[in-house]
């Protein structure tokens, strides 16, 4: 299946200056090469600041779930501002609060706990991502 | 211009989350910003310069900046330029590879050992880069 093809967008934040964006971007890499293969699939969320053709595209034709690190929302604002709401806009600290227990460190790389926490979250989104293709049909 | 213009670079790196070497962009600016130039420099993240405000959009006439890319659509460069102000240099990472004769990185994530030198090769650049524009200004 080519990138173009009918797939679940996820958008994960694309910060490095904050801890959470490492957390939302380690998910979506979780979700995309382990726990959806095939189905989910990534794209810069910076080709959409420039307006890159095949990046809103894929945006624009799919189902897209955003995942933001910080109350500013970068990832769900680009994808509105192309006019179109995401399925399904997340907050990464969401899926944290209810592991207290670990302890996620790094902005550019996690550390264990971080890594572990972005396995459940990932195994969470997962069935959304069923959802969203089965609603499209994918 | 105030004290902390002249004494600050901004550096703006290419996400590049489906690609390898946006993974190498981002360690790298991480390196200079934590280790290599901690006080001469400060970023935003790029896709800011959409959702945020206009302390964002001003950024790059606040701050010189650098630009880090990690692939030819310049998505660093461009939208600097585009949203906020020229770059005072815009790196990229085949450029510097290529000088170093370093092989692009395969991983998406994890990096480990054997992408130490791509990582160190590109934070070096920038620092330098630094070095130059705070030399500049």
């Amino acid at each position: 299946m080519d990138k173009l093809s009918k797939k679940v967008v996820v958008l994960p934040c694309s910060g490095i200056g904050k801890p959470y964006g490492a957390r939302a971007r380690e998910t979506a890499y979780e979700l995309v090469e382990r726990v959806r293969p095939g189905v989910a699939t990534l794209t810069c969320l910076p080709l959409l600041v420039i307006n890159d053709p095949a990046a809103r595209r894929l945006v624009l034709e799919n189902p897209v779930i955003t995942i933001d690190g910080c109350p500013k929302d970068c990832a769900k604002k680009s994808v509105t501002a192309l006019g179109k709401e995401p399925a399904v806009a997340y907050q990464a600290i969401r899926f944290y609060t209810a592991h207290k227990e670990l302890k996620p460190e790094g902005l550019a790389v996690l550390n264990e706990a971080g890594q572990k926490l972005a396995r459940i979250a990932a195994d969470e989104l997962a069935e959304t991502v069923d959802r969203l293709a089965a609603e499209e049909k994918l | 211009m105030n004290e902390i213009q002249v004494t600050k670079v901004g550096i703006v790196s290419c996400s590049g989350e489906e690609l390898p070497e946006g993974t190498l962009c981002r360690l790298a600016c991480r390196r200079v910003l934590d280790a290599l130039r901690p006080t001469e420099t400060v970023t935003l993240c790029l896709p800011l310069f959409i959702a945020g405000g206009e302390e964002e959009r001003t950024f790059a006439a606040r701050y010189p900046t650098i630009t880090v890319d990690g692939c030819a659509k310049l998505c660093a460069a461009k939208a600097t330029e585009m949203l906020s102000g020229k770059p005072r240099k815009a790196l990229r990472i085949s450029d510097i590879l290529q000088r170093h004769g370093i092989p692009a990185p395969t991983k998406l994530r994890q990096f480990g050992p054997e992408e130490t030198p791509a990582v160190e090769a590109v934070a070096a650049e920038i620092a330098s880069a630094v070095d130059e524009v705070l030399a500049e200004v």
